[in-house]
Protein backbone atom coordinates (compact mmCIF):
# COMPACT_ATOMS: atom_id res chain seq x y z
CA UNK A 1 0.00 0.00 0.00
CA UNK A 2 1.42 3.49 -0.66
CA UNK A 3 1.74 6.18 1.99
CA UNK A 4 -1.18 8.31 0.91
CA UNK A 5 -3.61 5.35 0.43
CA UNK A 6 -2.45 4.52 3.86
CA UNK A 7 -2.83 7.91 5.29
CA UNK A 8 -6.09 7.91 3.91
CA UNK A 9 -7.60 4.93 5.37
CA UNK A 10 -5.84 6.27 8.59
CA UNK A 11 -7.52 9.50 8.65
CA UNK A 12 -11.02 7.93 7.30
CA UNK A 13 -11.08 5.75 9.96
CA UNK A 14 -9.90 8.49 12.84
CA UNK A 15 -12.42 10.18 12.19
CA UNK A 16 -15.37 7.52 12.07
CA UNK A 17 -17.39 8.00 14.90
CA UNK A 18 -19.97 5.93 13.87
CA UNK A 19 -18.84 3.10 17.07
CA UNK A 20 -17.18 5.71 19.11
CA UNK A 21 -19.77 6.00 22.31
CA UNK A 22 -19.71 4.55 25.63
CA UNK A 23 -22.55 1.31 26.44
CA UNK A 24 -25.05 0.78 29.36
CA UNK A 25 -26.32 -2.24 27.84
CA UNK A 26 -25.62 -5.44 30.16
CA UNK A 27 -25.69 -7.52 27.13
CA UNK A 28 -21.93 -6.19 26.39
CA UNK A 29 -18.76 -6.91 27.70
CA UNK A 30 -16.70 -3.97 29.13
CA UNK A 31 -12.84 -3.95 28.88
CA UNK A 32 -10.79 -0.83 29.69
CA UNK A 33 -7.27 -1.15 27.45
CA UNK A 34 -4.45 1.57 28.20
CA UNK A 35 -0.90 2.44 27.36
CA UNK A 36 0.63 2.99 30.85
CA UNK A 37 3.89 4.18 29.24
CA UNK A 38 1.58 6.63 26.84
CA UNK A 39 -1.54 8.53 27.56
CA UNK A 40 -3.92 6.12 25.60
CA UNK A 41 -6.93 5.16 27.76
CA UNK A 42 -10.29 3.88 26.19
CA UNK A 43 -13.24 1.49 27.06
CA UNK A 44 -14.40 -1.41 24.65
CA UNK A 45 -17.72 -2.76 24.68
CA UNK A 46 -18.12 -6.31 23.27
CA UNK A 47 -21.43 -8.10 21.96
CA UNK A 48 -21.08 -11.69 21.61
CA UNK A 49 -24.84 -13.78 20.23
CA UNK A 50 -23.82 -17.02 20.74
CA UNK A 51 -20.56 -17.64 18.51
CA UNK A 52 -20.85 -14.28 16.60
CA UNK A 53 -19.68 -10.98 17.29
CA UNK A 54 -22.87 -8.69 17.12
CA UNK A 55 -21.59 -4.99 18.06
CA UNK A 56 -18.70 -3.55 19.18
CA UNK A 57 -18.47 -0.21 20.44
CA UNK A 58 -15.27 2.02 22.08
CA UNK A 59 -14.82 5.35 24.00
CA UNK A 60 -11.83 6.89 25.56
CA UNK A 61 -8.20 9.50 24.54
CA UNK A 62 -5.46 7.99 22.55
CA UNK A 63 -3.30 9.25 19.35
CA UNK A 64 -4.55 8.86 15.95
CA UNK A 65 -2.46 5.98 15.27
CA UNK A 66 -4.60 4.19 18.34
CA UNK A 67 -8.07 5.20 17.53
CA UNK A 68 -7.38 4.58 14.32
CA UNK A 69 -6.96 1.28 14.35
CA UNK A 70 -9.90 0.73 16.84
CA UNK A 71 -12.39 1.62 14.23
CA UNK A 72 -10.57 -0.29 11.63
CA UNK A 73 -10.17 -3.54 13.67
CA UNK A 74 -13.97 -2.82 14.76
CA UNK A 75 -15.15 -2.50 11.49
CA UNK A 76 -13.43 -5.78 10.39
CA UNK A 77 -14.80 -7.85 13.92
CA UNK A 78 -18.33 -6.91 13.37
CA UNK A 79 -20.46 -10.05 12.32
CA UNK A 80 -17.31 -13.09 12.40
CA UNK A 81 -17.35 -15.41 14.19
CA UNK A 82 -15.19 -15.76 17.16
CA UNK A 83 -12.86 -18.39 15.39
CA UNK A 84 -12.64 -15.67 11.99
CA UNK A 85 -11.84 -12.65 14.43
CA UNK A 86 -9.14 -14.12 16.54
CA UNK A 87 -7.77 -15.73 12.86
CA UNK A 88 -8.23 -11.75 11.66
CA UNK A 89 -6.49 -9.70 15.09
CA UNK A 90 -4.15 -12.98 14.90
CA UNK A 91 -2.29 -11.89 11.54
CA UNK A 92 -3.16 -8.36 12.51
CA UNK A 93 -0.68 -8.60 15.35
CA UNK A 94 2.10 -10.49 13.20
CA UNK A 95 1.48 -7.84 10.02
CA UNK A 96 2.66 -5.08 13.25
CA UNK A 97 5.33 -7.61 14.68
CA UNK A 98 6.84 -7.49 11.15
CA UNK A 99 5.98 -11.44 10.66
CA UNK A 100 4.53 -13.22 7.71
CA UNK A 101 0.95 -12.80 7.68
CA UNK A 102 -1.94 -13.41 5.85
CA UNK A 103 -3.09 -10.42 3.91
CA UNK A 104 -6.40 -11.34 2.52
CA UNK A 105 -8.11 -11.63 6.00
CA UNK A 106 -7.13 -8.02 7.00
CA UNK A 107 -9.12 -5.58 4.57
CA UNK A 108 -8.52 -2.35 5.91
CA UNK A 109 -6.51 -2.74 8.57
CA UNK A 110 -3.48 -3.42 5.89
CA UNK A 111 -2.88 0.61 6.12
CA UNK A 112 -1.37 -0.59 9.20
CA UNK A 113 1.29 -2.90 7.27
CA UNK A 114 4.54 -0.10 8.38
CA UNK A 115 4.02 0.11 11.74
CA UNK A 116 6.24 -2.96 12.12
CA UNK A 117 9.33 -0.48 11.49
CA UNK A 118 8.04 2.00 14.08
CA UNK A 119 8.47 -0.09 17.43
CA UNK A 120 7.47 2.62 19.74
CA UNK A 121 4.15 2.52 17.80
CA UNK A 122 3.41 -0.83 17.87
CA UNK A 123 1.31 -0.54 21.17
CA UNK A 124 -0.21 2.06 19.94
CA UNK A 125 -1.70 0.17 17.11
CA UNK A 126 -2.55 -3.11 19.33
CA UNK A 127 -4.40 -0.98 22.12
CA UNK A 128 -7.90 -2.47 20.99
CA UNK A 129 -6.61 -6.18 19.89
CA UNK A 130 -4.71 -7.36 22.75
CA UNK A 131 -8.33 -6.35 24.89
CA UNK A 132 -10.26 -7.61 22.44
CA UNK A 133 -8.72 -10.79 21.59
CA UNK A 134 -8.49 -12.05 25.48
CA UNK A 135 -12.68 -11.47 25.70
CA UNK A 136 -12.65 -13.47 22.58
CA UNK A 137 -10.50 -16.14 23.94
CA UNK A 138 -12.53 -16.58 27.18
CA UNK A 139 -15.23 -16.29 25.26
CA UNK A 140 -14.79 -19.30 23.76
CA UNK B 1 22.07 32.03 28.32
CA UNK B 2 24.83 30.23 28.37
CA UNK B 3 24.24 27.92 25.23
CA UNK B 4 27.93 26.93 24.66
CA UNK B 5 27.99 24.98 27.75
CA UNK B 6 25.46 22.27 26.76
CA UNK B 7 26.10 19.68 24.23
CA UNK B 8 23.20 19.00 23.59
CA UNK B 9 21.93 22.36 22.54
CA UNK B 10 24.39 21.24 19.36
CA UNK B 11 22.19 18.43 18.48
CA UNK B 12 19.69 20.76 16.50
CA UNK B 13 16.84 20.35 19.10
CA UNK B 14 14.84 22.72 20.49
CA UNK B 15 14.20 21.29 24.52
CA UNK B 16 11.35 22.28 25.60
CA UNK B 17 10.85 19.40 28.42
CA UNK B 18 13.35 21.06 31.51
CA UNK B 19 10.58 20.12 34.01
CA UNK B 20 11.25 16.42 33.28
CA UNK B 21 14.91 16.88 33.44
CA UNK B 22 17.45 19.51 32.45
CA UNK B 23 20.18 19.16 30.21
CA UNK B 24 23.45 18.88 31.59
CA UNK B 25 26.33 21.60 31.65
CA UNK B 26 29.64 20.36 30.32
CA UNK B 27 31.27 21.16 33.94
CA UNK B 28 28.84 18.56 35.58
CA UNK B 29 30.45 15.68 32.78
CA UNK B 30 33.88 17.04 33.88
CA UNK B 31 33.12 16.77 38.04
CA UNK B 32 32.36 13.33 37.30
CA UNK B 33 34.96 12.37 35.09
CA UNK B 34 37.50 14.00 37.61
CA UNK B 35 36.15 11.91 40.71
CA UNK B 36 36.79 8.57 38.12
CA UNK B 37 40.03 9.97 36.72
CA UNK B 38 41.82 10.86 40.09
CA UNK B 39 40.05 10.30 43.10
CA UNK B 40 37.74 7.52 42.80
CA UNK B 41 37.67 5.67 46.33
CA UNK B 42 34.26 5.23 48.95
CA UNK B 43 33.37 8.19 51.43
CA UNK B 44 33.34 8.11 55.06
CA UNK B 45 36.37 5.47 54.71
CA UNK B 46 38.77 8.18 55.13
CA UNK B 47 41.99 5.66 55.48
CA UNK B 48 44.07 7.11 52.62
CA UNK B 49 44.25 10.49 50.21
CA UNK B 50 42.15 9.94 47.89
CA UNK B 51 39.29 8.81 50.26
CA UNK B 52 39.49 11.74 52.23
CA UNK B 53 39.48 13.77 48.78
CA UNK B 54 36.12 11.85 48.66
CA UNK B 55 34.76 12.76 51.91
CA UNK B 56 35.99 16.68 52.04
CA UNK B 57 34.10 16.93 48.77
CA UNK B 58 31.23 14.77 50.04
CA UNK B 59 30.84 17.26 52.99
CA UNK B 60 31.74 20.21 51.01
CA UNK B 61 28.59 19.67 48.68
CA UNK B 62 26.19 19.22 51.76
CA UNK B 63 27.91 22.48 52.69
CA UNK B 64 27.05 24.40 49.80
CA UNK B 65 23.77 23.09 49.50
CA UNK B 66 23.15 24.68 52.90
CA UNK B 67 23.63 27.89 51.70
CA UNK B 68 22.45 27.50 48.33
CA UNK B 69 18.99 26.90 50.19
CA UNK B 70 19.76 28.90 53.32
CA UNK B 71 19.44 26.04 55.81
CA UNK B 72 20.63 26.98 59.34
CA UNK B 73 22.94 23.76 59.54
CA UNK B 74 24.36 21.29 57.66
CA UNK B 75 23.19 18.72 59.34
CA UNK B 76 19.57 19.81 57.80
CA UNK B 77 20.63 18.26 53.98
CA UNK B 78 20.12 14.76 53.76
CA UNK B 79 21.05 13.12 50.34
CA UNK B 80 18.33 11.02 48.94
CA UNK B 81 18.33 9.57 44.94
CA UNK B 82 15.39 12.42 44.32
CA UNK B 83 12.53 14.67 44.90
CA UNK B 84 10.42 10.87 45.24
CA UNK B 85 12.62 8.78 47.87
CA UNK B 86 12.98 12.02 49.92
CA UNK B 87 9.32 12.40 50.09
CA UNK B 88 8.92 8.78 50.86
CA UNK B 89 11.67 9.17 53.50
CA UNK B 90 9.81 11.97 55.32
CA UNK B 91 6.49 10.68 55.08
CA UNK B 92 7.60 6.63 55.93
CA UNK B 93 10.42 7.87 58.54
CA UNK B 94 8.96 10.77 60.33
CA UNK B 95 5.25 11.08 59.81
CA UNK B 96 4.10 7.56 59.99
CA UNK B 97 5.60 7.85 63.67
CA UNK B 98 4.06 10.49 64.88
CA UNK B 99 0.50 10.96 62.99
CA UNK B 100 -2.27 8.80 64.22
CA UNK B 101 -5.69 7.72 63.08
CA UNK B 102 -7.99 10.37 61.94
CA UNK B 103 -5.33 13.30 61.59
CA UNK B 104 -5.50 14.91 58.21
CA UNK B 105 -2.71 15.93 55.68
CA UNK B 106 -3.81 19.02 52.92
CA UNK B 107 -2.60 18.43 50.15
CA UNK B 108 -4.17 19.71 46.36
CA UNK B 109 -4.91 17.69 43.32
CA UNK B 110 -1.59 19.73 41.42
CA UNK B 111 0.40 17.43 43.33
CA UNK B 112 2.84 15.45 41.81
CA UNK B 113 1.98 11.92 41.98
CA UNK B 114 5.26 11.18 44.57
CA UNK B 115 3.39 13.76 46.86
CA UNK B 116 0.41 12.18 47.19
CA UNK B 117 0.76 8.22 46.72
CA UNK B 118 2.88 8.03 49.68
CA UNK B 119 0.11 9.57 51.90
CA UNK B 120 -2.14 7.32 50.35
CA UNK B 121 -0.87 4.87 51.67
CA UNK B 122 -0.58 6.24 55.42
CA UNK B 123 -4.49 6.55 55.18
CA UNK B 124 -4.29 2.72 54.84
CA UNK B 125 -1.82 1.69 57.43
CA UNK B 126 -2.56 4.35 60.21
CA UNK B 127 -6.14 5.61 59.65
CA UNK B 128 -4.86 9.48 58.41
CA UNK B 129 -6.85 11.32 56.31
CA UNK B 130 -5.95 13.08 52.89
CA UNK B 131 -8.18 16.15 52.52
CA UNK B 132 -7.80 18.59 49.47
CA UNK B 133 -7.12 22.28 49.54
CA UNK B 134 -9.40 23.77 47.12
CA UNK B 135 -7.83 25.38 43.53
CA UNK B 136 -8.85 28.43 42.55
CA UNK B 137 -10.42 29.13 39.03
CA UNK B 138 -6.57 29.55 38.23
CA UNK B 139 -5.72 26.67 39.35
CA UNK B 140 -3.75 28.13 42.70
CA UNK B 141 -3.73 28.27 45.76
CA UNK B 142 -5.00 30.61 47.91
CA UNK B 143 -4.73 31.75 51.37
CA UNK B 144 -8.32 32.26 51.87
CA UNK B 145 -8.53 28.30 50.74
CA UNK B 146 -6.30 26.99 52.77
CA UNK B 147 -7.77 28.37 55.69
CA UNK B 148 -10.67 26.95 55.11
CA UNK B 149 -9.24 23.72 54.59
CA UNK B 150 -7.91 23.71 58.44
CA UNK B 151 -9.56 22.05 60.75
CA UNK B 152 -8.29 20.72 63.69
CA UNK B 153 -7.60 17.47 62.89
CA UNK B 154 -4.88 18.98 60.30
CA UNK B 155 -1.49 18.30 61.20
CA UNK B 156 0.28 18.18 58.19
CA UNK B 157 0.04 20.66 54.52
CA UNK B 158 2.38 19.17 52.17
CA UNK B 159 2.43 20.95 48.70
CA UNK B 160 5.06 22.07 45.85
CA UNK B 161 6.37 25.12 45.68
CA UNK B 162 6.05 24.81 41.81
CA UNK B 163 3.30 22.57 40.48
CA UNK B 164 4.53 20.46 37.42
CA UNK B 165 1.69 20.76 34.95
CA UNK B 166 0.27 24.16 35.55
CA UNK B 167 2.85 25.92 37.23
CA UNK B 168 1.55 28.23 39.82
CA UNK B 169 3.62 29.56 42.47
CA UNK B 170 2.37 29.14 45.71
CA UNK B 171 2.84 31.58 48.70
CA UNK B 172 4.90 29.59 50.88
CA UNK B 173 5.84 32.03 53.27
CA UNK B 174 2.43 33.14 53.94
CA UNK B 175 1.44 29.30 54.09
CA UNK B 176 3.62 28.66 56.53
CA UNK B 177 3.11 31.11 59.22
CA UNK B 178 -0.61 30.31 58.91
CA UNK B 179 0.47 26.01 59.41
CA UNK B 180 2.78 27.26 61.71
CA UNK B 181 0.12 29.09 64.15
CA UNK B 182 -2.10 25.92 63.68
CA UNK B 183 0.47 23.95 64.87
CA UNK B 184 0.79 21.88 61.59
CA UNK B 185 3.96 21.42 60.05
CA UNK B 186 4.38 22.17 56.04
CA UNK B 187 6.63 20.04 53.54
CA UNK B 188 7.57 21.61 50.45
CA UNK B 189 8.10 20.17 47.26
CA UNK B 190 10.77 22.57 45.34
CA UNK B 191 11.37 19.28 42.50
CA UNK B 192 10.33 22.50 39.70
CA UNK B 193 11.42 25.80 41.87
CA UNK B 194 15.01 24.98 43.36
CA UNK B 195 16.19 25.94 39.18
CA UNK B 196 14.05 28.85 38.69
CA UNK B 197 13.71 31.02 41.75
CA UNK B 198 15.78 31.46 45.03
CA UNK B 199 14.56 28.71 47.76
CA UNK B 200 15.16 30.25 50.88
CA UNK B 201 14.26 27.33 53.18
CA UNK B 202 14.55 29.66 57.05
CA UNK B 203 12.64 33.07 54.78
CA UNK B 204 9.71 30.44 53.61
CA UNK B 205 9.99 28.52 57.11
CA UNK B 206 9.75 25.20 55.82
CA UNK B 207 9.72 21.85 57.97
CA UNK B 208 10.59 19.55 55.21
CA UNK B 209 11.44 20.76 51.53
CA UNK B 210 12.84 18.11 49.22
CA UNK B 211 14.34 18.13 45.28
CA UNK B 212 16.08 16.18 42.84
CA UNK B 213 19.47 17.17 41.17
CA UNK B 214 18.51 16.30 37.97
CA UNK B 215 15.92 19.24 37.19
CA UNK B 216 18.28 21.28 38.29
CA UNK B 217 21.02 20.76 35.57
CA UNK B 218 22.95 18.12 37.56
CA UNK B 219 22.91 14.26 37.41
CA UNK B 220 20.20 11.86 37.87
CA UNK B 221 19.88 9.49 41.16
CA UNK B 222 20.74 12.22 43.70
CA UNK B 223 18.28 14.31 45.54
CA UNK B 224 18.01 16.50 48.81
CA UNK B 225 15.83 16.07 51.95
CA UNK B 226 15.90 19.05 53.79
CA UNK B 227 14.25 18.99 57.48
CA UNK B 228 14.64 21.44 60.74
CA UNK B 229 17.15 19.83 62.75
CA UNK B 230 14.92 18.82 65.58
CA UNK B 231 12.88 17.11 63.04
CA UNK B 232 15.30 15.40 61.77
CA UNK B 233 16.27 13.90 65.37
CA UNK B 234 13.05 12.62 65.53
CA UNK B 235 12.91 11.19 61.82
CA UNK B 236 13.42 6.61 61.87
CA UNK B 237 15.68 5.91 59.49
CA UNK B 238 13.84 4.09 56.11
CA UNK B 239 17.19 1.93 55.18
CA UNK B 240 19.88 0.10 58.09
CA UNK B 241 23.05 -1.29 56.93
CA UNK B 242 26.37 0.17 56.82
CA UNK B 243 27.77 3.88 57.14
CA UNK B 244 24.85 4.62 59.47
CA UNK B 245 24.86 3.09 62.51
CA UNK B 246 27.86 3.61 65.05
CA UNK B 247 27.28 0.29 66.76
CA UNK B 248 25.49 -2.55 66.84
CA UNK B 249 25.94 -5.88 69.22
CA UNK B 250 24.86 -9.98 68.75
CA UNK B 251 21.57 -9.12 70.70
CA UNK B 252 20.28 -7.19 68.16
CA UNK B 253 21.24 -3.51 69.58
CA UNK B 254 21.97 -0.92 67.62
CA UNK B 255 23.50 2.74 68.18
CA UNK B 256 23.04 5.24 65.15
CA UNK B 257 25.39 7.55 63.57
CA UNK B 258 24.52 11.35 63.67
CA UNK B 259 21.97 13.60 61.89
CA UNK B 260 22.19 13.11 58.72
CA UNK B 261 24.14 10.54 58.27
CA UNK B 262 22.53 8.15 59.47
CA UNK B 263 19.77 8.74 56.73
CA UNK B 264 22.20 7.83 53.93
CA UNK B 265 22.25 3.92 54.77
CA UNK B 266 24.71 2.08 52.35
CA UNK B 267 27.21 3.43 49.70
CA UNK B 268 26.04 6.78 48.30
CA UNK B 269 25.56 8.44 45.43
CA UNK B 270 28.98 9.66 44.82
CA UNK B 271 29.53 10.78 41.62
CA UNK B 272 26.20 12.00 42.04
CA UNK B 273 26.87 14.49 45.21
CA UNK B 274 29.95 15.31 43.27
CA UNK B 275 27.98 16.21 40.35
CA UNK B 276 24.82 18.33 41.94
CA UNK B 277 28.05 20.51 43.92
CA UNK B 278 29.33 21.60 40.22
CA UNK B 279 25.63 22.26 38.92
CA UNK B 280 25.31 24.44 41.92
CA UNK B 281 28.51 26.44 41.37
CA UNK B 282 27.21 27.18 37.58
CA UNK B 283 23.68 28.18 38.85
CA UNK B 284 25.67 30.51 41.47
CA UNK B 285 27.77 31.57 38.42
CA UNK B 286 24.73 33.03 36.43
CA UNK B 287 22.73 33.84 39.49
CA UNK B 288 19.01 32.54 40.15
CA UNK B 289 17.95 35.99 40.27
CA UNK B 290 18.88 36.70 36.34
CA UNK B 291 17.75 33.09 35.75
CA UNK B 292 14.31 33.84 37.23
CA UNK B 293 13.88 37.22 35.31
CA UNK B 294 15.00 35.81 31.84
CA UNK B 295 12.43 32.58 32.08
CA UNK B 296 9.77 35.00 33.06
CA UNK B 297 10.52 37.26 30.34
CA UNK B 298 10.31 34.25 27.75
CA UNK B 299 7.93 32.82 29.18
CA UNK B 300 5.51 35.65 28.37
CA UNK B 301 7.06 35.75 25.05
CA UNK B 302 5.95 32.51 24.59
CA UNK B 303 2.50 32.94 26.03
CA UNK B 304 1.94 36.45 23.71
CA UNK B 305 2.67 34.25 20.77
CA UNK B 306 0.86 30.91 21.29
CA UNK B 307 -2.17 33.75 21.98
CA UNK B 308 -2.06 34.42 18.69
CA UNK B 309 -2.62 31.51 17.46
CA UNK B 310 -6.82 30.93 17.88
CA UNK B 311 -6.14 26.99 17.46
CA UNK B 312 -4.21 26.90 20.43
CA UNK B 313 -5.68 26.48 23.74
CA UNK B 314 -3.97 27.11 26.90
CA UNK B 315 -4.58 25.90 30.00
CA UNK B 316 -2.38 28.33 32.22
CA UNK B 317 -1.88 31.67 31.14
CA UNK B 318 -2.10 32.98 34.35
CA UNK B 319 0.37 31.41 35.92
CA UNK B 320 3.77 32.70 36.32
CA UNK B 321 6.77 30.24 36.29
CA UNK B 322 8.02 28.60 33.29
CA UNK B 323 5.07 25.93 32.28
CA UNK B 324 2.91 26.35 29.40
CA UNK B 325 0.43 23.54 29.29
CA UNK B 326 -1.55 23.90 25.70
CA UNK B 327 -3.34 21.51 23.17
CA UNK B 328 -3.73 22.12 19.21
CA UNK B 329 -7.89 21.95 19.54
CA UNK B 330 -9.04 18.79 18.47
CA UNK B 331 -5.75 16.82 18.40
CA UNK B 332 -4.67 14.70 20.81
CA UNK B 333 -1.52 16.05 23.19
CA UNK B 334 0.59 13.02 21.63
CA UNK B 335 -0.06 13.44 18.23
CA UNK B 336 0.98 17.41 18.78
CA UNK B 337 4.51 16.26 20.58
CA UNK B 338 4.96 13.57 17.96
CA UNK B 339 4.39 16.63 14.98
CA UNK B 340 6.35 18.32 16.82
CA UNK B 341 9.41 15.33 17.26
CA UNK B 342 9.52 15.64 13.79
CA UNK B 343 10.95 19.10 13.71
CA UNK B 344 13.01 18.27 16.72
CA UNK B 345 11.10 20.50 19.34
CA UNK B 346 10.86 18.40 22.30
CA UNK B 347 7.77 18.76 25.04
CA UNK B 348 6.10 16.35 27.35
CA UNK B 349 2.78 14.92 26.34
CA UNK B 350 0.13 13.16 28.86
CA UNK B 351 -1.17 13.94 32.48
CA UNK B 352 2.37 14.53 33.64
CA UNK B 353 2.21 12.12 37.04
CA UNK B 354 -0.45 14.75 37.66
CA UNK B 355 -3.54 12.49 36.92
CA UNK B 356 -5.95 13.84 39.56
CA UNK B 357 -5.59 17.14 37.96
CA UNK B 358 -7.49 15.99 35.01
CA UNK B 359 -10.86 16.93 36.74
CA UNK B 360 -9.86 20.68 37.79
CA UNK B 361 -8.00 21.27 34.07
CA UNK B 362 -11.50 19.69 32.64
CA UNK B 363 -8.99 18.16 30.29
CA UNK B 364 -6.97 15.05 30.45
CA UNK B 365 -3.99 15.50 28.67
CA UNK B 366 -2.09 18.52 27.57
CA UNK B 367 0.95 19.21 26.07
CA UNK B 368 3.79 20.98 28.30
CA UNK B 369 6.60 23.12 27.26
CA UNK B 370 8.73 23.83 30.27
CA UNK B 371 11.66 26.48 29.84
CA UNK B 372 14.88 26.98 30.86
CA UNK B 373 17.50 29.98 30.83
CA UNK B 374 19.02 28.25 28.01
CA UNK B 375 15.95 28.48 25.55
CA UNK B 376 15.90 31.50 23.29
CA UNK B 377 13.16 33.52 21.52
CA UNK B 378 13.89 32.04 18.58
CA UNK B 379 13.46 28.88 19.34
CA UNK B 380 10.05 29.90 20.22
CA UNK B 381 9.82 31.50 16.94
CA UNK B 382 10.18 28.16 15.59
CA UNK B 383 7.89 26.60 17.67
CA UNK B 384 5.07 29.01 16.86
CA UNK B 385 6.13 28.42 13.37
CA UNK B 386 6.19 24.51 13.53
CA UNK B 387 2.26 24.97 15.04
CA UNK B 388 1.39 27.53 12.50
CA UNK B 389 2.07 24.49 9.89
CA UNK B 390 0.02 22.12 12.12
CA UNK B 391 -3.01 22.37 9.41
CA UNK B 392 -1.88 19.23 7.78
CA UNK B 393 -0.70 17.55 10.85
CA UNK B 394 -1.83 13.84 10.00
CA UNK B 395 -0.11 13.83 7.06
CA UNK B 396 3.26 14.37 8.96
CA UNK B 397 2.78 12.12 11.49
CA UNK B 398 1.42 8.98 9.47
C1 LIG C 1 6.58 18.70 41.37
C2 LIG C 1 7.39 17.45 41.31
N1 LIG C 1 7.60 16.75 42.43
C3 LIG C 1 8.32 15.62 42.44
C4 LIG C 1 8.87 15.12 41.29
C5 LIG C 1 9.64 13.84 41.35
O1 LIG C 1 10.97 14.02 41.03
P1 LIG C 1 11.91 12.77 40.79
O2 LIG C 1 11.27 11.96 39.71
O3 LIG C 1 13.21 13.37 40.35
O4 LIG C 1 12.02 12.04 42.08
C6 LIG C 1 8.68 15.81 40.09
C7 LIG C 1 9.22 15.26 38.83
O5 LIG C 1 8.65 15.37 37.78
C8 LIG C 1 7.92 16.99 40.11
O6 LIG C 1 7.70 17.69 38.98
Amino acid sequence: MDSSERRNIILKNYQDNTNRKDVEDSDYIKVNSRNASCIDNINIYIKINDDIIEDIKFNGEACVIAISSTVTLINNLIKKNIDEALNIIDNYEKMVDGLDYDSQVLNELLAFDDISKQPSRKICATLASRKIKEILEKSM
Amino acid sequence: MNREDFNMLKKNIVYLDNGATTLKPNCVKEAIDDYYDNYTANAHRGDYKTSLVVDNKYEETRSKIKNFINAKEGSEIVFTSGATQSLNYIIFGYFKNVLQKDDEVLITVSEHASNILPWFILTKEIGIKVKYIELDENYKVTIDNVKKAITNKTKVISIAHITNVVGDIRPIEEISKIAHKNNILLVVDAAQSIAHTKVDVQKMDVDFLVFSGHKMYGPTGIGVLYGKYDLLEKMHPVNYGGGMNALFTKDGYIELREVPIRFEAGTPNIEGVIGLSSAIDYINNIGINNIEQYERELRKYLIDKLKELDFIEIYNSNTDSGAVAFNIKNVFAQDTAIYLDKYNICVRAGNHCAKILSDALKVNNTCRISLSFYNTKEEIDLLINVLKNSKNIYNEIL
